[in-house]
């Protein structure tokens, strides 16, 4: 007897209630979000554009150090070959083929750089990080020199930004699905461990290394991919652009901002950044950095745990206050636990 | 070689060294099959490093260890848990992120014997009854007590069912009420039928625990027995004591 396709899937993958819910849930989301183009062009599309854009790289950022804690600075090298892999073979291969290919080519750079580098942990991780996007982009400077190309090279493909936009979404779809299969999964559950206690992770019978650079690959190759998928928009890719150490810092603020504990965190950085940062560029056109460094200022003083460290403090407390008040009734007296919350949140607010 | 016992662990002439400094020399011992071990001497004497040779977290310079006869000397320390060792640590490890019962399934699905799923959380649930912590699951692991985190580092190394389970020093720092307490547990493994080495210096947890003694000094092995027998031994009191003229 074949089982429906449904039932079975649903027995393979053992979905509680809740996530059933929330599953639905992502998905009347996500077709909503497609609709966008339909109901406006323009400047409002453009905004969706870009918080779809860094939705899927701060994302993908965070499958891998979301967990880990590893701090990676690497994002630009990997978007960065995703651009080249598509604007040296644009005139060769049909586009989606390309996309494909950026996806194996950043794959395959993360799994050496992985191997070499994860043993590495803390600052030391990051400072290699960093300086790998800036190799990768001397070697790209100097490819084009030996090949006697002109600086830069041009993508130009016919697409619309409708289709930009859906690809896009697609891409992040993919990201939120995968890291929420990876999130439930012994994979998730052995890159948690890691990123508590690698000894204890190590005497548990976690292949650690294995685990790290599983999760390291997945994580580059989607922003090989949105780099492939980006570079017709550019149209003009240069190895200062495509590999601009910019683009890593910013990921990552979006994704602190936003939250590396969850899988839906970094949305909630990418989109007041977003905006934030459309408000500050069109305004103070010459005084972008000089802001945004402010801002920068702010956000770790004020909102150290990301937005959502606020949103699950702020339910924490609500919990905590609606328990204290039931006890109160129950014990009939003893001002000792909304006192104790009140002085809890002033305590975590000041800490 | 024929015998009665069949031999857990074989420790053959296993040396350690860090640059100068031998910690441990020429060390040889076995351990039967539903044996408790005792590993003892003076601080400083190489117990934890023989321990850490065990579970993989240092390489012998020198020597073999066999688990049931597989030679684990030098292997990775995720292999060696895969194999069938696990241990609890000197200075108590938890995973702060984690709740109490996914502290106590991080050992179960790695491991030597490995589940996942509702089998696990139920291994898990069972375990920390096991250990005495039945409705501790849901709790942060940073709001326990000490000897409360201690039974959940036991836990995690029972939950992957080993076959040889190595405790260092895990009845230290424990105040008298939950000494008693801690021995009740090991007592209870004994009774089971594991495989234990214990690296400990309560004196009186050796004596009723442990079927048999190795007593370590400077590295090398200075006594072996019963645990009566080796407390006995005049150059264990030396070890432990200096010369009877200091």
């Amino acid at each position: 007897m074949r089982q429906p396709l449904a039932q079975s899937l649903g027995a393979a993958v053992q979905l509680s209630g809740r996530e059933t819910r929330s599953l639905a849930i992502a998905a009347l989301i996500f077709v909503a979000v497609a609709l966008v183009p339909l109901i406006s062009s323009g400047y409002l599309l453009s905004i969706a554009t870009s918080i779809l854009f860094y939705t899927a790289l701060a994302t993908s950022w965070t499958l891998f150090s979301g967990p880990t804690n590893y701090i990676s600075l690497a994002t630009a090298a990997f978007f960065g070959i995703g651009m080249y892999v598509v604007a040296w073979g644009i005139e060769l291969m049909p586009y989606p083929l390309l996309i494909l290919l950026a996806a194996l080519a950043g794959a395959a750079l993360a799994v050496v750089v992985g191997l070499a580098t994860l043993r590495v942990s803390g600052v030391y991780f990051v400072i290699f990080s960093l300086g790998l996007a800036e190799l990768v982009r001397q070697i790209m400077t100097w490819l084009q020199h030996v090949l006697g190309t002109l600086s830069g090279l041009y993508v130009l493909i016919d697409r619309t930004e409708e289709e930009y936009y859906w690809q896009l979404l697609a891409l992040t779809a993919v990201i939120f699905l995968i890291g929420w299969w990876i999130g439930r999964s012994r994979l998730g559950f052995a890159l948690r461990i890691i990123g508590n206690d690698e000894v204890v992770a190590v005497h548990s019978g976690i292949n650690t290394a294995r685990a790290k650079v599983i999760l390291f690959v997945i994580s580059s190759t989607f922003a090989a991919v949105t780099g492939a998928l980006a570079a017709p928009r550019w149209s003009y890719v240069e190895p200062t652009v495509a590999f601009s150490p910019f683009l890593s810092f910013q990921v990552v603020i979006m994704a602190l901002l936003g939250g590396v504990h969850r899988l839906w965190g970094p949305l909630l950085g990418v989109i007041p950044f977003t905006l934030l940062w459309e408000l500050i560029s069109a305004n103070f056109p010459a005084q972008t950095t000089l802001l945004l460094g402010a801002t920068f200022l702010l956000i770790v003083y004020l909102i150290p745990n990301g937005v959502v460290g606020l949103l699950e403090d702020a339910l924490r407390q609500r919990r905590r206050l609606l328990q204290s008040a039931g006890g109160l009734l129950a014990r009939g007296g003893g001002a000792s636990g909304p006192v104790k919350s009140l002085l809890a949140r002033w305590r975590s607010r000041n800490a | 070689m024929p015998s009665a016992d069949k031999t857990a662990l074989q420790v053959g002439d296993v040396t350690k060294r860090f640059g100068g400094l031998i910690a441990v020399q020429n060390l040889s011992f076995a351990l039967a099959e539903n044996e408790v071990l005792g590993l003892i001497g003076p601080n400083g004497s190489g117990k934890t490093t023989m321990m850490n040779l065990i579970s993989g977290a240092l390489r012998p310079t020198s020597g073999e260890i066999r688990l049931y006869g597989d030679d684990i000397a030098g292997v990775g320390a995720s292999r060696i848990a895969n194999k069938g060792i696990a241990r609890t640590f000197q200075l108590v490890r938890m995973l702060p992120g984690l709740t109490v019962l996914e502290n106590v399934s991080a050992g179960g699905v790695f491991g030597h014997t490995r589940r996942w799923g509702k089998e696990l959380d139920d291994y898990a649930q069972a375990l920390l009854q096991r250990v005495g912590l039945p409705n501790a699951g849901d709790v942060a692991v940073t709001a326990l007590t000490y000897i409360d985190q201690k039974r959940v580092e036991l836990a995690r190394a029972l939950a992957s069912d080993p076959k040889v389970l190595l405790l260092d020093e895990w009845l230290a720092g424990l105040n008298p009420t939950e000494l008693k307490t801690g021995i009740a547990l090991i007592e209870q493994l004994r009774v089971e039928g594991r495989t234990i080495v214990i690296v400990e210096h309560v004196m009186h947890a050796i004596r009723s625990l442990c079927d048999r003694c190795i007593v370590m000094s400077s590295g090398v092995k200075i006594a072996e027995g019963t645990p009566r027998e080796v407390l006995a031994d005049a150059e264990v009191i030396r070890a432990y004591l200096g010369d009877a003229d200091a």
